[in-house]
């Protein structure tokens, strides 16, 4: 591990996984709070107004950190994978930088117009703020898994005989890689259950705390109208309203992501078969129809794995047919040896780390199928004929423990994806040890080490704590905190010229 | 070298250009949280004014690292690596600086929001530092190996050109910073900043002389490109003084618009002296050059149409924001720090 090799690769995945926390997080935060406030909109109703400014709140906590890691990942590539940059900058460059010109401004300045101008614009115009935000975002994912895909997957590029760089030929194919046409989907319907379901979860926590204020008496209960015509609405229907509304979107998230997740899974069987079969864990060629693996005990070393397997069920899963045989690792290795040992020798490992990869999509699928059933639950549960889920807390601690649920999915989704790849750095063309800077030293990068993951526990330490923080200030609470008085330009006239 | 590779490199020297003009007000107005505001809720305010406009104007600094790796791959990687722990620590400052918006408009008391100051007053001190030194730094000639990679050693990146050049770069931000307040403040505050600036500027003059010998033994600029060199110079001497003579007179928008102009003119005064070369070695035939570091001519083509359609549409929303929001926090001050007094003793109270 502490090599410059180790220590890069610890790097950037510590890195890329904390950005990619709050990457999904703010995609889908952004889309919730812009339905909210269309809804705010459409109907004219302030409950939704007060769900687009209160959990507008989450999504501006994990936007800012969501920002700040993102210059660590475009600055890395120069930093730690010079020589993987200088091999990919004809192909890599191009989407970072049109992201950054299409997606990255626009995000960041529509979001700067969002959060200071809610009193200034007629509401139909703010949302609009808000859903070029979102845009911004969505485009930007768009543009970052091009880049990434051509790793995975590489079209329309040649190698360039004088340098032996990857050199670009055809912009559309890089942009058409069938890898990134089911990648992104699958990554923006994570990102979509990822903000619904942290809302929902988020929502539960706030009908626990509601309900225990109500049963010792702290607690409004019936709704108010003040007399300028704002009304008050008690905590649990704002909650309520909260975890259905945000059901909903999890619940469509995670049948499309899972929908996605099956183009993945089909895609990869042919293109990347050491992947697919990692994921299941399986050395020899199944038989033929294939079983499926619930769990297993796999010995990488000896090259075995004992499972308890549910008949036929791979087969379904992979070919959506009764039939069918899985190919194991041990015949894709010898095929990468035929296919890639004239250029890169005999002694390439092309086995991935299996048990990382076998845990981690079943946990990523678990977290899909978890999540669908959980909003449809929800759904049941809060229905208008009875609701049972406000007086039993058993549930609301459940949901809320899941708000952490759709961390493991995205991360589980990316180890896969970038271990599977194990030992290219950009599939069958450059391998990670070949991408490292060469001026890395060990010293420096252990520095960089470890001041970061300080940083990240600290940063994330933070967000944690303010995001409680306004879950217990509650939907009501109108002050600002002492810092930036966020949309309060006109008050600060208001009272200068008091 | 192709017309396009230098296209180019001239829009990468206008994106940096444009990153210093922009977030260095943003970098100045983080300064200034220290050196000028006289409490947390100058402080607030302060930040406040940049609020909205920040991370946009980061921006500028993102596309430029973009457009290099995409343009000129060889020059990111031997660059980016090359001073691995200088951008290191500023990306640690621009991490600190980045989330203190955000998390101190959560905080409570005024120890947890003094924190947060704390770390935007460093993020913006060190970030515009470090970067300068980097800048600075690299037009000096490093070692370069055949491969292109950059090893400038510990006295190539700390030696007296950079960290003058250093030191500069955050004067230049720090008086631009005061400058943009004084357009965002009432007119009593607005007064105070420019006060501050015009003393600040007789400090710059000394400074400039000893860059300019600095750059003059240490570059090859003077002697490679003697004319446009100097004319630069000329230039950024030029908008110095007329930036002094604005704050004397208390004309805001002018020197804000001078200020601006001499942080662009550092940019070109580097970017000119480099062309056509991207990277300076110690050894001139170990120089990389524009056409050695370029992408091939067909990516360069398709982010050529990408710029020319989406860089106007881009500036329209860009300057926008910015005319919407173009209104003074505090229209008739006083006293400033009552009124950011009151207002935050209105939000605690509420
Ligand atoms: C699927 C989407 C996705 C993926 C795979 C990545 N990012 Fe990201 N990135 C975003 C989606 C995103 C975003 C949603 O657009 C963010 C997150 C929160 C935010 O503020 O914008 C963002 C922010 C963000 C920023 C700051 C933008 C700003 O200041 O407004 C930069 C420079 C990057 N990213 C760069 C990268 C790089 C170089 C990546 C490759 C490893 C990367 N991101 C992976
Ligand atoms: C365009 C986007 C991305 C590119 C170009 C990219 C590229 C890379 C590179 C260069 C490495 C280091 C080499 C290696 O160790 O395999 C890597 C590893 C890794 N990346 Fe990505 N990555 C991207 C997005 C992401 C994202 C968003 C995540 C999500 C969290 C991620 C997760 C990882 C992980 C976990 C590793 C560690 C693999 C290891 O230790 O070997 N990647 N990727
Ligand atoms: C039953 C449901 C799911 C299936 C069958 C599935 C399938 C897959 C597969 C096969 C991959 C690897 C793709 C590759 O390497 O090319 C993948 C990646 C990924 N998954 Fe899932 N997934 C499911 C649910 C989820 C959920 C619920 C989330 C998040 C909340 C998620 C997030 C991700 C992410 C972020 C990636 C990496 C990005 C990529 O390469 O597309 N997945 N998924």
């Amino acid at each position: 591990m502490l090599n410059v090799l180790g220590l890069s690769r610890f790097q950037f995945a510590m890195t890329t996984v904390f950005h990619f926390f709050y990457v999904p997080l703010s995609i889908g935060l952004a889309l919730c709070v812009a339905i909210m406030e269309t809804l705010y909109v459409v109907k004219r109703k302030e409950i939704y107004k007060k769900m687009a400014k209160f959990w507008g709140k989450i999504f501006l906590l994990s936007f800012a950190v969501g920002v700040v890691t993102g210059i660590i990942q475009e600055f890395q590539f120069g930093m730690n994978w010079s020589n993987y940059s200088r091999f990919m900058g004809d192909i890599f460059g191009a989407p970072l930088a049109i992201e950054a010109l299409l997606a990255f401004f626009m995000e960041s300045t529509f979001i700067g117009v969002w959060m200071f101008t809610w009193n200034r614009f007629k509401p139909a115009v703010h949302a609009i703020f808000i859903w070029l935000t979102f845009l911004g975002s969505s485009v930007s994912a768009i543009w970052i898994l091009a880049a990434n895909s051509f790793m995975q997957h590489p079209t329309g590029f040649e190698i360039n005989k004088a340098t032996g760089r990857v050199r670009m030929t055809n912009f559309w194919d890089v942009l058409g890689n069938p890898q990134l046409w089911r990648a992104f989907p699958h990554v923006f319907f994570g990102a979509v259950v990822t903000g619904s379901m942290v809302l929902v979860g988020m929502s539960a926590w706030g009908l626990l705390r509601a309900h225990k204020q109500e049963q010792n008496g702290t607690a409004q209960v019936e709704p108010t109208v003040e007399a300028d015509g704002s009304e008050h609405i008690s905590k649990r229907v704002f909650y309520t309203r909260s975890i259905r509304l945000n059901a909903v979107i999890a619940l469509i998230g995670a049948i499309l992501v899972i929908i996605a997740g099956d183009l993945q899974t089909t895609f990869i069987i042919d293109d990347q078969p050491m992947k697919f079969a990692a994921t299941e864990g399986i050395y020899e060629d199944t038989k033929d129809p294939a079983p499926w693996a619930v769990v297993s005990l796999i010995n990488e070393k000896d090259k075995t794995a004992k499972s308890i397997e549910i008949p036929d069920m791979l087969s379904l899963l992979a070919y959506h047919s009764p039939s069918g045989s899985v190919k194991g690792m041990n015949t894709a290795n010898e095929e990468l040896h035929q296919q890639y040992d004239a250029k890169f020798g005999k002694d390439m490992n092309y086995y991935v780390p299996v048990t990382v990869l076998f845990w981690s999509f079943r946990f990523m699928a678990a977290v899909g199928f978890g999540v669908l059933l959980l909003s449809i639950l929800v759904l049941w549960f809060t229905r208008k004929s009875k609701d049972t889920l406000w007086s039993s807390d058993w549930k609301l601690w459940i949901l809320g423990l899941c708000t952490y649920l759709p961390f493991v999915g995205n991360t589980g989704g990316w180890l896969i994806t970038e271990l599977g790849r194990y030992p290219w750095l950009v599939y069958g063309l450059q391998t990670i040890a070949d991408g490292v800077s060469p001026t890395a030293t060990v010293p420096s990068l252990l520095f960089t080490n470890i001041v970061y993951f300080l940083l990240f526990l600290f940063l994330g330490g933070v967000m944690i704590f303010y995001s409680r923080r306004v879950l217990h200030q509650g939907p009501d609470y109108q002050g600002e905190g002492l810092g930036l008085q966020m949309q309060t330009g006109r008050n600060e006239r208001r009272v200068a010229l008091a | 070298m192709s017309i396009l590779q230098g296209l180019w490199f001239f829009v990468i020297g206008l994106l940096f250009a444009g990153f210093l003009l922009l977030e260095g007000f943003d970098f100045g107005v983080g300064m200034a949280t220290r050196f000028v505001a006289r409490d947390g809720d100058e402080r607030a305010t302060f930040m406040r004014a940049i609020g909205p406009h920040w991370d946009g104007n980061e921006v500028w600094l993102i596309t430029a690292g973009g457009a290099m790796f995409a343009a000129f791959p060889l020059w990111y990687a031997s660059l980016f690596s090359g001073y691995y722990i200088l951008l290191f620590l500023v990306l640690v400052s621009l991490i600190l600086r980045g989330v203190s918006f955000e998390f101190a408009s959560h905080a409570l008391t005024v120890r947890e929001r003094g924190f947060w100051q704390w770390a935007n007053f460093i993020g913006s001190l060190f970030a515009p530092f470090f970067l300068g030194m980097m800048l600075t730094s690299m037009i000096q000639g490093i070692p370069l190996d055949i491969n292109g990679d950059a090893r400038p050693g510990f006295f190539g990146v700390v030696n007296w050109l950079s960290v003058v050049g250093g030191v500069a770069v955050v004067f230049f931000s720090f008086v631009h910073g005061l400058h943009f307040l004084s357009l965002k403040l009432g007119p009593v505050a607005s007064r105070r900043m420019l006060n501050i600036s015009e003393k600040l500027y007789w400090i710059a003059y000394p400074a400039l002389v000893v860059f300019v010998l600095l750059a003059f033994f240490r570059t090859d600029f003077y002697r490679v490109r003697p004319i446009s060199t100097w004319l630069i110079t000329v230039i950024i001497l030029a908008a110095t003084i007329c930036a002094h003579v604005a704050v004397t007179k208390k004309r805001g928008g002018f020197a804000f618009a001078s200020s601006g102009i001499t942080l662009m003119a550092i940019i070109a005064f580097i970017f000119n002296g480099l062309f056509p070369r991207v990277m300076i070695g110690t050894d001139p035939a170990s120089s990389i050059m524009i056409e050695d570091a370029a992408a091939s001519p067909y990516t360069m083509k398709i982010m050529t149409v990408v710029l020319c359609i989406f860089l106007p549409i881009m500036l329209a929303y860009f300057i926008w924001s910015y005319f919407i929001q173009r209104k003074r926090l505090v229209a008739d001050d006083s006293d400033l720090a009552a009124v950011s007094r009151s207002t935050a003793t209105a939000a605690v109270s509420k």
